[in-house]
């Protein structure tokens, strides 16, 4: 079994682990947004990068994502060195500003010291985790969303952008997206706490045959109120025509 | 054509076709790479073949079309042999004084003949034109000898020799021992010593390993592995064929862009032709080495020039890398042992196998070991592709063989490596040009593109323009490159617009670290480059647009004022003509005068003013209120 040292702690694991299980094995906290324990590893969200070195001590540590990175024998990682803290939390300044309504970057950004915004907000609804995709394909063996595209433009979508008849509005990928809560309220009174997101039979699906909360913002969360005042209304009309 | 069965068949073949060549029979070839084909090599050609049958000339004069020469400014080339006279920027008109040139006398076209601008002299012979006195041509020098879709051209200047001498009792540690003394390092931009690949993926196990050909060059101004492809796509065959022994890959795969047809063309002759001879295929040269390449064109993602979604992309998923390690060499296509270089990397197999790896390591710096070939572009006299030992400064570069800046302007930097690259300021002009120099200014050695930049371009600008190509070129997969290259260009447009602040500086230099640090590919982690090295060469000039809301360089159209100077204006109206959105006023021989509200700065008038009265100016003072 490959031994390595995690923050001094010399540790013993499996072959095949990966080094952020075995760093949560000892205890450390590695913050991730697109690391699910049921689905493949993805590593592009680039918050668990650790501190990666070898023990001769040759060459210098680089920053490597935990999630994707297999431990091997004489490996020596730091979770939360300056240099990993640095890059966690300027990573986070910079998703806080692509999506400030997010309550689970929210968190994060505030557990790293993140005091500041100095990069325009965005209200962003995706931030590419690819867990609604992989949940999809491993999870409920549908497949019926993938990402399209490249660059700025990538997004996560459905084929010809219409609804895949291998959907089953099973609304797992509502359940692992972690940036949707205040977007997915269903159509509710504008001063109900709400937790659609949570609900395995959101809302929405019942009421509006076309919605796919993973796309743009369902029709329910256009209602203008007090939740999203950056979203106007828009039109069925206009919503196809972007 | 007959299938080769042992070495020595392949060199009686060779024999053969050096006998069927008659030396002293005159040949003229032209130059049919990208760059000449654009000038109009086709129509020469076509020109030349017409002439030689109305004087029924045919059987007595040979007209070849051959591979880049890399003089791209000058084309099209054309060189007559056996005497080796050089032509430039022939046209189809000159077919007929070139054919009565060669067929009576042989005395040379003086007007084609190419004049050093420096030293005023016609210069006769290809190798005594400045720009190539100082090159060492070791991958490029048959591109001008040989008809890249004449295998038989390729055999005659001693093409699959170095196959035949692998397969006649070179092991495969052997040739890995050779490529490891040679200091070979990776063409395509990283510099990982090539060796220490090869004996990494020798020491796996698998049963089934791959090599695969990164022709995915897409760097803006970049085309030397183009070149190579067109010109002579052999000496890569040959590379891999080599590696394949080596390596024990049994399959082998050349990644290439579907935008470079006639390198696609070239490619699948040169495939048809090693097959036809055995030379790929089943026991190649009775030697039980098995062999095949397999042709795939990229669809036109920058991003699958890097390794892991290269693979992606071959093996028809959608082509975003996945981050490392695992390595292509432990787990790569189809998850098998898979070793990727670039064409120049295999291209220079042959050439350490054939002269030794003591002779290669005899060429360039320490760490940097043989030739490096730049495309060099930009403000340049010379335009072209260059070959040079490494070690070569970038002085030597720019005005040896660059032929120094257009127009008597003043160099301000040169930008190396790709879009991803960083600029490197004149004032570092003695920089010797080897891996680690580059790196430690700020740059890369990249896969090779140089664009030489002058006095009249901004550095800002420069840096926003290369973020908005990464942007787009992004795949998107991880979150820094995707987010970060958007914001990145978006402070840089707002600097660009003096709407900057100071508090800019900083975020971009933190922003750029981040993205580095944390990237999932090469991408990512270069991106901010251009960012980084302007910062630190050229602060200045984001300053000045920041606090004076001045661009020195005259080209952010919202910091310049176009004007015409009272004294200097003629009143001949040309600039009211050309004028777009009539903001030009003035009747004939009065003084015009710009109407800056409607001015849209296309300097259009700048162009045709005679008396150069038009004047473009930055700076806050001089902005309207």
């Amino acid at each position: 079994m490959p031994k390595l040292r995690i923050n001094g702690i010399e540790v013993e694991v499996e072959i095949g682990t990966s080094v952020l299980e075995a760093a949560r094995f000892l205890g450390l906290p590695i913050p991730t947004l697109c690391h699910n324990d049921g689905l493949t590893p993805y590593g592009a969200c680039r918050l668990c990068v650790v501190e990666v070195g070898n023990s001769n001590g040759n060459g210098r540590p680089k920053l490597l994502s935990a999630c994707t990175l297999q431990v091997e024998d004489g490996m020596v990682v730091h979770t939360h060195s300056s240099r990993v803290e640095r890059a966690r939390k300027l990573l986070l300044e910079m998703y806080v500003a692509t999506c400030p309504q997010s309550k689970t970057i929210q968190d994060l950004a505030s557990r790293y010291g993140v005091t500041q915004m100095r990069l325009e907000p965005k209200h962003e609804t995706c931030i590419q985790c690819g867990l609604c995709v992989r949940m999809c394909a491993q999870q409920m063996m549908a497949g019926a969303i993938g990402f399209a595209k490249r660059g700025a433009r990538r997004k996560v979508s459905r084929p010809f952008d219409m609804t895949s008849e291998l959907c089953r509005q099973c609304g797992a990928c509502l359940y692992v997206c972690p940036v949707c809560e205040l977007r997915c309220q269903g159509p509710q009174a504008e001063t109900t706490l709400c937790s659609g997101c949570l609900n395995f039979a959101p809302v929405c699906f019942q009421s509006y045959d076309d919605a796919m909360c993973f796309l743009d913002p369902c029709h329910a969360c256009e209602l203008t109120g007090p939740l999203r005042p950056d979203v106007p209304v828009k039109l069925d009309s206009e919503k196809s025509a972007k | 054509m007959p299938k080769l069965h042992s070495v020595q068949e392949l060199n009686e073949l060779r024999t053969a076709c050096l006998a069927a060549a008659d030396s002293s029979r005159p040949c003229l070839t032209v130059c049919a790479g990208s760059g000449c084909t654009a000038a109009g090599a086709n129509e020469v050609l076509e020109a030349l073949r017409r002439g030689l049958e109305k004087r029924g000339l045919e059987d007595k004069v040979t007209v070849k079309s051959t591979g880049c020469h890399g003089f791209c400014e000058k084309g099209p080339l054309m060189i007559v042999w056996p005497e080796g006279v050089f032509y430039n920027r022939v046209a189809p008109a000159d077919a007929a004084v070139l054919i009565a040139s060669v067929s009576n006398g042989r005395r040379p076209v003086e007007r084609l003949l190419y004049k050093d601008p420096v030293s005023g002299k016609t210069v006769l012979r290809e190798d005594e034109v400045p720009f190539y006195a100082r090159q060492q041509r070791v991958l490029f020098g048959n591109n001008g000898r040989i008809d890249p879709k004449q295998i038989e051209d390729y055999l005659r200047v001693g093409g699959y020799a170095a196959l035949a001498k692998v397969v006649s009792g070179l092991t495969p540690e052997e040739v890995i021992g050779s490529v490891q003394r040679s200091g070979l390092r990776g063409r395509g931009g990283a510099g990982f010593p090539t060796g220490t690949k090869w004996e990494a993926m020798h020491r796996q196990t698998a049963n089934q390993k791959y090599i695969i050909c990164n022709a995915d060059e897409g760097d803006p101004g970049a085309f030397m592995d183009r070149s190579l492809l067109e010109g002579n796509p052999h000496s890569v065959l040959e590379g891999m064929i080599i590696g394949a022994h080596a390596l024990g890959a049994s399959e082998g795969y050349i990644y290439v862009r579907a935008e470079y047809p006639l390198a696609v063309q070239h490619l699948r002759v040169a495939l048809h032709q090693a097959e036809e001879y055995g030379l790929l295929g089943d026991n190649i040269l009775d030697s039980g080495l098995s062999f095949r390449i397999k042709l795939v064109q990229g669809a036109g993602a920058f991003v699958c020039g890097e390794e892991t979604a290269l693979i992606a992309s071959i093996e028809g998923r959608v082509g975003e890398p996945h981050p490392r390690p695992p390595y292509p060499v432990q787990k790569g296509l189809w998850g098998k042992p898979t070793v990727i270089n670039n064409v120049k990397t295999w291209a220079s197999v042959p050439q350490i196998i054939n002269r030794g790896a003591e002779w290669y390591a005899s060429i360039g710096t320490e760490r940097s070991k043989g030739t490096m070939v730049f495309s060099l572009v930009g403000k340049i006299n010379n335009t072209g592709l260059v070959e040079v030992p490494m070690g070569v400064t970038l002085r030597q570069m720019i005005y040896e063989i660059g032929g120094g800046i257009p127009k008597g302007k003043q160099l301000k930097a040169v930008q190396i490596g790709g879009p991803s690259g960083g600029c490197i300021p004149a004032s570092l002009l003695d920089l010797p040009i080897d891996y680690e120099e580059l790196t430690k200014a700020g740059s890369m050695m990249g896969s090779g593109g140089m664009v030489v930049m002058d006095e009249d371009t901004c550095m800002v600008d420069i840096a926003r323009y290369f973020m908005e190509f990464l942007e787009d070129e992004s795949c998107g997969k991880c979150f820094p490159c995707r987010e970060g290259t958007q914001r990145l260009r978006a402070i840089l447009t707002r600097i660009c617009q003096g709407k900057g602040t100071e508090e800019d500086l900083p975020l971009l230099e933190e922003m750029s670290w981040m993205m580095k640090e944390t990237s999932l590919c090469g991408l990512g982690q270069t991106a901010a480059n251009p960012v980084q090295t302007t910062l630190r060469y050229f602060r200045d000039e984001y300053l000045a647009h920041i606090r004076e809301k001045r661009c020195p360089a005259k080209v952010c159209r919202e910091l310049i004022v176009y004007s015409i100077e009272p004294t200097a204006c003629d009143g001949c109206q040309a600039c009211v003509r050309v004028c777009a959105t009539e903001a030009i006023l003035g009747e004939k021989k009065k003084v015009h005068r710009i109407e800056t509200a409607k001015c849209i700065k296309c300097g259009a008038c700048l162009e045709v003013c005679q008396p150069k009265a038009v004047l473009v100016s930055s700076g806050a003072s001089l902005c309207p209120s």
